[in-house]
């Protein structure tokens, strides 16, 4: 049940971490591509996705005064 | 394509609403009453319940899992219908969710005033509250995943992802972080000792802030603050940068709340460079947020919703500054065991998550109604009430955490240390009041909120269920595309999968070589395991949270070894299940308080505190004199402990009892020789006992220390 030390060190433990540091800068690197060569308008469906109306929305009267042709 | 009609599901928003707000004047009020015990001591009123060490505990859980958990639920459930195009997967799983999450915060409140605790921070709930969290947790994913797969949507907004993200990475840290082995229903041990022990439950405690407090509040602001704007999200791109590089690093920061303590060097460093490293994302998120504004800004001088989540969203960029700078060693040096981290904290609890829940209030709650605010009037007052008080709250603390610290670390030309701990008590009593005068302002505000919604809700009529219509997702069958949707149908899923990956990669990297690498935590061969008497009395420090005001770490800086001795060695706590190093130092450290005064002190000092050391702000301790210790869990306890690898020897459990009252009777005839007649079986004695032991093993061979 408990945690016993069995090991003295660790071979090679100092891969563990470069091999961390790669697949991260990797996939930041994925990331990154993904997001600068996608679409904009594909990005402009999602950021309105909170803005479409339900009913709760139309209730009170939108005080805001911001509308689509100031985007 | 046909339009489906379906209902969006009010009610449990509603029901998570009138929690939030409940449970939030309830923590508060609980702080407040902290807050002010600290410098008027009577205010414990002597009780066991009403103790600081016991009222902490239910301050933090209260704030954090039902002010805050009520709040997030309350935002996930309101957006993630909204956002999916459907009803919540199933009303009745929304009900459990509802019911099981309060029925755990009153056990816990309950248990936490009985002294029923882990002595483990912000994880204090004893394992049958963890297993009914477990649990409920699940339904609340069952529930949000249900309604995922249901949804009419095909794009997962990026609030889902943080969601989602949430969602997991919760369920991980509470589980590997509440493993324990259960002595009877009310008590465990946790599983781990020691170094390991800190170094889990600060990987714990840190994404507790992480994913809790901060990843589901950040998909909160992604929804509510566009909908306040009424505009998108400034930058959707980085919203998608900004979700990944949080989740991946702030899992690895944990180790920055144990700075010079003993936990291996390597991990520390860790720690600090990741914590670093967090200003990007965090400050990513922040600008995000306030540039969502732009143009808008006048709207901000109108809108009282607008007003909240801007102080909340600049809180945000405050705290998440402030953070990183905390984590570079040379300021943790100053910084830790003092106010200035209480202050800091609650910049995050007050201003980010306290503020955008009440601005999320402020704008759900007329819209359920169908009514107007109450008042603007009296949301302006708490606006301007809520800010005043986390300035009045914040400020003081800062000043007197870096002034106490320094006066710690001074020392006289002489080369004595310049001041009595108690010098440096006494200097803080009216920074404490100041800091209780600006808790009270803020719960003055949430409670004018609350008087606020309660008319808005009188004055409205209930929408529980909303009418919305929209198309079913359109089943891809065509040829060549089938494979890219079928993908995209199963992303939530994998979305989940890889967030795992993710947050497992950071903690897997920090515990393994310590678990299992032998120079990681050097043993010492004069350590032993605790007496059974010391035991017991090591619970009752434990179940009183006298952790909540005292550590027992002692750095290695000369102002500390000269103040407390030798600095604390890693191989000192390897029988210590739970770990008890603390993180703040209202009182002094008791890490080599053993064989430091006499019984009779602890005695008389347990009793009233003043009466040994005047001006002391600890509360008495009078039931400890009364209550015997609970003998009937001595077999238990021993036997834990012997499954948890202790080397006690075998059939120690059957002489535990007999070994408790020889050393039991020893000290009670120490404390005669001084005058004092007390019964060995008292919870006093135990109690005197483990302190007395404290720090004291590797006095008796320093020899082998000298070695390592």
């Amino acid at each position: 049940m408990k945690f016993i030390n069995y090991l003295e060190s660790i071979t090679d433990i100092g891969v563990y971490p470069l091999v961390a540091l790669l697949i991260f800068f990797l996939f930041f690197i994925g990331v990154a591509f993904y997001v600068i060569l996608a679409r904009k308008e594909y990005f402009d469906t999602l950021s309105n996705l909170p803005l479409r109306s339900s009913e709760t929305d139309t209730l009170i009267p939108n005080t805001t005064g911001y509308d689509e042709e100031t985007k | 394509m046909e339009l489906q009609k379906f209902q969006y599901d009010n009610k449990i928003v509603k029901w998570f609403a009138y929690a939030t707000m409940f449970w939030g004047l309830v923590g508060m009020l609980v702080g407040v009453i902290a807050a002010i015990q600290l410098f008027i001591p009577a205010l414990n009123m002597n009780l066991p319940y009403t103790t600081f060490g016991r009222l902490r505990p239910v301050h933090t859980n209260a704030v954090i899992f039902a002010f805050v958990g009520n709040g997030i639920f309350m935002g996930v459930y309101y957006s993630i219908q909204r956002l999916l195009k459907a009803r919540m997967f199933s009303d009745f799983l929304s009900k459990i969710h509802f019911y099981g999450w309060q029925l755990i915060i009153v056990l816990a409140a309950v248990s936490l005033l009985m002294g029923k605790t882990t002595g483990k921070e912000y994880a204090e709930l004893e394992w049958p509250i963890d297993i009914l969290i477990t649990l409920v947790w699940v339904v609340f994913g069952w529930n949000m995943f249900g309604t995922i797969i249901r949804r009419r949507e095909r794009h997962l907004y990026v609030a889902i992802w943080f969601y989602i993200g949430t969602l997991v990475t919760v369920a991980m840290l509470h589980i590997v972080n509440s493993i324990e082995i259960p002595v009877s229903f009310w008590k465990s041990y946790s599983w781990y000792a020691g170094v390991q022990d800190a170094l889990v439950q600060w990987w714990y405690g840190h994404n507790a802030v992480a994913f809790f407090l901060t990843t589901p509040y950040l998909g909160l602001m992604y929804y509510f603050l566009p909908k306040a704007a009424n505009r998108p999200v400034y930058s959707y791109r980085l919203s998608i940068i900004h979700f990944w590089s949080l989740i991946f690093i702030y899992i690895w920061a944990g180790p920055h709340h144990l700075l010079y303590t003993s936990v291996p060097d390597w991990a520390q460093s860790l720690g600090v460079v990741f914590s670093i490293m967090l200003i990007a994302p965090s400050w990513g998120g922040m600008i995000n947020g306030l540039l969502t504004l732009r143009g808008a800004w006048d709207k901000v001088r109108e809108d009282v919703v607008l007003k909240f989540m801007v102080v909340a969203v600049t809180a945000y960029g405050m705290a998440t500054f402030e953070g990183p700078m905390l984590s570079l060693k040379s300021v943790s040096a100053i910084s830790h065991y003092t106010d200035w981290i209480v202050a800091h904290v609650h910049v995050g609890a007050l201003g980010w998550n306290g503020f955008l829940t009440f601005g999320i209030l402020y704008w759900i709650v007329p819209r359920m109604f169908r009514t107007e605010l109450y008042s603007k009037k009296l949301a302006n007052m708490h606006f301007w009430i809520g800010t005043l008080g986390i300035v009045l709250y914040a400020v003081p603390m800062y000043w007197s955490g870096i002034m106490q610290s320094l006066m710690w670390k001074e020392f006289t030309p002489e080369g004595q240390l310049r001041w009595q701990f108690m010098d440096t008590v006494t200097k803080m009593i009216p920074f404490y009041a100041t800091r209780a005068i600006g808790g009270t302002l803020y719960l003055t505000g949430a409670i004018i909120m609350v008087y606020n919604l309660i008319k808005t809700v009188k004055a409205g009529n209930f929408l529980a269920n909303e009418d919305a219509e929209a198309a079913a997702l359109e089943k891809h069958a065509s040829h060549g595309k089938e494979h890219w949707h079928r993908w995209i149908e199963r992303k939530p899923v994998q979305l989940m999968i890889v967030s795992l990956v993710v947050v497992t990669i950071g903690g897997v990297i920090e515990f393994v070589p310590t678990f299992l690498v032998k120079s990681n935590i050097p043993t010492i061969a004069s350590v032993k395991p605790y007496t059974p008497l010391e035991l017991h009395g090591r619970d009752i420090y434990v179940r009183e949270g006298c952790y909540t005001c005292h550590s027992q770490m002692i750095r290695p800086f000369r102002s500390e070894t000269a103040r407390y001795g030798e600095y604390s060695k890693a191989g000192e706590f390897v029988y210590d299940h739970p770990f008890q190093w603390g993180s703040k130092r209202t009182g002094p450290d008791l890490a080599r308080l053993g064989n430091k005064y006499p019984d009779s002190w602890h005695y008389n000092h347990m009793l009233d505190p003043t009466s040994m050391s005047p001006g002391s702000i600890m509360p008495p301790y009078p039931w400890l004199f009364d209550d015997k210790v609970d003998v009937s869990l001595t077999v238990a306890k021993i036997k834990a402990m012997q499954r948890l690898g202790v080397p006690y020897p075998k059939g120690f459990e059957n002489e535990a009892a007999k070994d408790m009252e020889k050393q039991a009777k020893v000290i009670s005839e120490n404390l005669k020789k001084d005058g004092i007649e007390t019964m060995p079986d008292k919870e006093i004695v135990a109690l005197i006992a483990y302190l007395q032991r404290l720090g004291t093993d590797i006095k008796n061979e320093p020899k082998e220390i000298e070695k390592k």
